[in-house]
């Protein structure tokens, strides 16, 4: 006999499977939002899990702000690949055709039309009613208050002081026309136990959430990777080789490096152990204002 | 600041497996609004070393102008997450929080006080092993206290700790803390928990958080955190019977089909016999799969595909036990009900009752009675209104799969849907099923329906008329009456004048009346057209959810629900018996288009125009269009 109860990571697995599985049986058009980051690989790994022997039964949408590192492009058609699941990438025509990019335009409207209106476009135009996610509520306060099946209006609105209960394990999945659900399958994991699993499980992850000397220029305390040449270089500024990783994924310009020379995962582990700020921080898009996260939200971002 | 709670070890392999092996504990935290639990949580992430420097940094700059302790910092600022709530200062929804500890990963759900937010402590309950009540040792034992004690028992927590809370400010005083341990002691004793502790605790100054407070040497018991993480909460859910509910049929191609879901009790091990539910019939697992490959046995909690050794119909909904230890199977049970919507629940309204992953049409048969959150008294009543909790009937018009909540949560949990706006109205927990609705067959007589239908020469059916007071509904059906029976068909109009007068004069025009006035008079319809008749139905039924259950009575009945749409103006203006001037002179209550919503129908079958057309000319319409 093996033992008897569950370990937090065999339990928060199993949880998460059976969030999946539950959007495959309850929904007609689910979609699987991949990030490429770390919570979307652990996000692909589950739902591998999940329906295995089967193939994922939903397709994978990556809305691509043409501005994300040129590596996570590259590891996402090779999981795509490698595990043959369906990948759709989706990119606003109008942003593209007005060349909106995070220099000229601000972090706060390159996000906006970019992110949230490209990911509204996509899930318009493939009629999805079920967008899976990997948000957790560890991230953000607002984040700490939704629930699992999340509902949004038929203009993908969240309405935080609307939200349904939920009980158990009975997740309500019914909607009316036009509306749609975001479902957080890893809503009760940490970065902690993201990070462990990954090493439990043996997870692919893109090398740049590994320390190697890379291109970074310094803006106001935050290091940028120079990735490719459409990154602007202010008068007499040069890029440096510095020892720099990633905690978290996202567009290159707006994704700040740390120094470090953790270069695999269990130094990456004892270095966020002993780190002393949050994973968003590198994030610009959180920073603007109190509630900012919560009014994005409510406008339908992730 | 005493010992921090844990320590990163430089032996990383040994450091990673002690944080894979942890065990899990989700708690809730409640009490009333002042009583700290924002507090108290902002104070286990502080004291675990969670929060981190930014998070620190923005803390201190939002606790600027707002009540702070010796640290300078509102630790409730940590975890009171949204913006309104920031400005009211109060909580009013579910947050998840997370700390761990060298022992545990805590999964904190942190839930409001208030009474108009009881339905999201019961939210945070229905995944809690155990749960914080906290008390303000100044203020003792409250209406709220008895409250969140009373869903707690509800939702079958079986574990409490009572925090005594601020018990710096009653200057670490024994005889407070015994007196109120003692109140609530006498008051939890019905309630059944398993496990109850009491700890005299100051949040914001940390005593008996982490470690037993100099300033309390009187009490000999444990500190809070040492208590949350040695406390044994495991309910051993695998010695349980073997329960499994089929989430979603695994099938990649021909050669496989599996049935993949969560071992929600007891364990299973290939080579097994297993009973389906619904068809009763036996199979044996042949494989346990998971992409890790295959398992001999899988426990409860795990979620596998199980593979079967012969073809049986089993689809989403099913579920999978143990000859001889088999589920209860019916479509009658008791059950209690939170109810969780601002619309109010009636017996004879039907909803989507979920349970495990079955979902069905439920109606509230019989209110029993209401219980008093905060004094456990029991009342008649005739509707459930929000936040109260009530013990009823409830009959489905399948039999199902559950178990009694106090034996399996997740097989005796449900949650009541509303049919039209699919909000979640309430959530309920099975006592126990009623077997007469088995014994309940209906007989199957020679002489049926299509016979008594032939003998008359046409197809029996209901023709639903809704529409305000003066609409012309009672015009059109009699009309239609005098036509079709000039043609030799049967029929036969209920209305108002014949219906509230006789079956339903017991009957006033309360909504609860309303709705079981109108669930009478489908039910007597249906019977009619069973007999053979055209049944027109005139009422004013202003409401979508009655209209929808009439026409679920019908069952395979035609059933065509027509809309005389005739503006208010006009019906005011017609007030052919004068109810209108009289309900504006405020001498009816109640009154559909004045002080009561008439709810237009989304999809009638036909619309008829009354205020464009004369009353023959809608006769004529309706005629044509039903082709009899």
């Amino acid at each position: 006999m093996q033992s008897q109860s569950l370990t937090h990571l065999q339990a928060l697995e199993a949880e998460s499977i059976e969030i999946l599985r539950e959007v495959a049986a309850s929904f007609e058009r689910p979609v699987m939002m991949y990030s490429i980051g770390k919570d979307s690989s652990v996000l692909l790994h589950l739902a591998r899990k999940a329906f295995y022997p089967s193939k994922i039964p939903f397709p994978l949408l990556h809305v691509n702000t043409t501005w994300k590192f040129r590596e996570m492009i590259a590891f996402r058609d090779s999981m795509a690949e490698k595990y043959g699941f369906d990948l759709i990438s989706h990119t606003n025509p109008e942003g593209l055709a007005n060349n909106i990019n995070p220099f000229d335009h601000g972090s706060s409207r390159y996000t906006d039309i970019m992110k949230t209106q490209a990911l509204r476009q996509a899930l318009n135009a493939g009629r999805y009613d079920a967008a899976i996610g990997g948000a957790r509520r560890d991230e953000e306060k607002s984040r700490a208050k939704e629930r699992i099946f999340s509902h949004r209006n038929a203009n993908h609105a969240w309405d935080p002081k609307n939200q349904r209960p939920e009980l158990w394990k009975v997740f309500n999945t019914r909607l009316n026309p036009g509306e749609s659900m975001r479902v957080f399958p890893i809503s009760n994991w940490t970065e902690l136990d993201v990070w462990t699993y990954i090493y439990d499980q043996g997870i692919e992850l893109p090398s740049l959430y590994f320390a190697k000397p890379r291109p970074v220029v310094d803006r106001s305390g935050t290091l940028i990777m120079v990735d490719d040449e459409r990154m602007p270089l202010e008068p007499g500024e040069t890029a440096r080789m510095e020892m720099v990783r990633f905690r978290t994924l996202g567009c290159y310009p707006l994704t700040g490096a740390i120094r470090s020379d953790a270069a695999d995962l269990p130094s990456i582990i004892m270095e966020m152990q002993a780190s002393r700020t949050s994973e968003r921080e590198g994030r610009l898009i959180d920073s603007d204002s109190v509630g900012s996260m919560e009014k994005k939200k409510q406008e339908g971002y992730f | 600041m005493a010992q921090p709670m844990h320590t990163p070890d430089t032996d990383i392999g040994l450091w990673l497996q002690q944080q894979t092996d942890k065990s899990l504990l989700r708690f809730l935290t409640c009490g009333s609004v002042d009583d700290g639990k924002s507090t108290l949580i902002g104070r286990l992430l502080y004291d675990s070393q969670l929060i981190l420097d930014d998070q620190l940094a923005s803390l201190k700059k939002e606790s600027h102008n707002r009540t702070t302790g010796d640290e300078g910092i509102d630790f409730s600022l940590l975890v009171d997450g949204l913006t309104a709530e920031r400005e009211q200062g109060i909580t009013i929804d579910v947050a998840y929080r997370f700390f761990s500890t060298d022992k545990r990963k805590f999964i904190v759900a942190d839930t409001p006080g208030h009474e108009q937010y009881t339905r999201n402590m019961a939210t945070g309950a229905s995944n809690a092993d155990l749960a914080l009540v906290l008390i303000d040792a100044r203020k003792g034992v409250l209406t709220q206290t008895r409250r969140h004690s009373f869903i707690l028992s509800l939702i079958g927590v079986k574990h409490v700790v009572l925090v005594v809370n601020k018990i710096d400010l009653v200057d670490y005083d024994e005889a407070v803390f015994d007196r109120i341990v003692a109140e609530y002691r006498a008051f939890a004793a019905p309630l059944g928990f398993k496990t109850l502790e009491a700890i005299p605790v100051s949040a914001l100054r940390g005593d008996n958080m982490l470690a037993q407070s100099p300033n309390t040497p009187w009490y000999g018991g444990p500190a809070l955190v040492p208590y949350l993480e040695t406390i044994d909460v495991s309910e051993d859910r695998s010695a349980q019977p073997f329960r499994f509910p089929v989430q979603w049929v695994n099938r990649p191609n021909l050669d496989f089909r599996g049935f993949s879901g969560t071992v929600a009790s007891g364990a299973i091990a290939v080579g097994d016999e297993v009973l389906i539910a619904s068809s009763r019939k036996p199979a044996v697992v042949k494989r346990i799969v998971t992409m890790d490959g295959d398992l001999d046995q899988a426990i409860a909690g795990r979620a596998v595909t199980l593979v079967l050794d012969r073809e049986v119909d089993i689809s989403r909904g099913d579920v999978l036990s143990r000859p001889g230890e088999t589920p209860e199977y019916s479509n009658q049970f008791q059950a209690r009900v939170i109810w969780m919507s601002e619309e109010p629940a009636y017996p004879g309204r039907s909803y989507l009752l979920k349970v495990g992953a079955q979902t069905i049409s439920a109606t509230i048969t019989d209110l029993k009675f209401r219980t008093n959150v905060n004094t456990l008294e029991q009342t008649a009543a005739t509707k459930i209104d929000l936040n109260e909790v009530a013990t009823v009937t409830l009959a489905t018009d399948k039999p199902i799969a559950f178990d009694s909540y106090k034996t399996n949560a997740l097989t005796g949990g449900f949650i009541l849907v509303d049919r039209l706006s699919n909000a979640t109205l309430g959530a309920g927990t099975i006592d126990f099923g009623l077997r007469r609705a088995q014994n309940l067959t209906y007989q199957a007589f020679d002489v049926n329906r299509d016979v008594r239908a032939t003998m008359k020469g046409q197809s029996p059916q209901i023709i639903w008329f809704t529409g305000l007071s003066g609409s012309g509904k009672s015009s059109v059906a009699n009309l239609l009456e005098r036509r079709l029976t000039a043609e030799g068909k049967h029929l036969y109009i209920l209305d108002g004048d014949n219906v509230r007068h006789g079956l339903n004069k017991d009957l006033g025009f309360t909504e609860a009346a309303r709705v079981e006035n109108i669930r009478r008079v489908a039910e007597v319809a249906r019977l009619m057209a069973d007999a053979g008749l055209i049944v027109l139905v005139s009422f004013i039924s202003p409401f979508r959810n009655e209209r929808r259950l009439a026409r679920e009575i019908a069952g395979d009945l035609r059933f065509s629900e027509v809309y005389v749409d005739t503006p208010l103006e006009v019906c005011e203006a017609r007030d052919p018996k004068g109810l209108y001037k009289r309900a504006r002179a405020g001498e009816i209550k109640n009154f559909t288009g004045i002080d009561s919503p008439f709810e237009a129908p989304e999809h009638p079958d036909l619309v008829l125009h009354g205020a464009q057309f004369e009353v023959a000319q809608l006769a004529d319409q309706l005629y044509d269009w039903l082709k009899i």
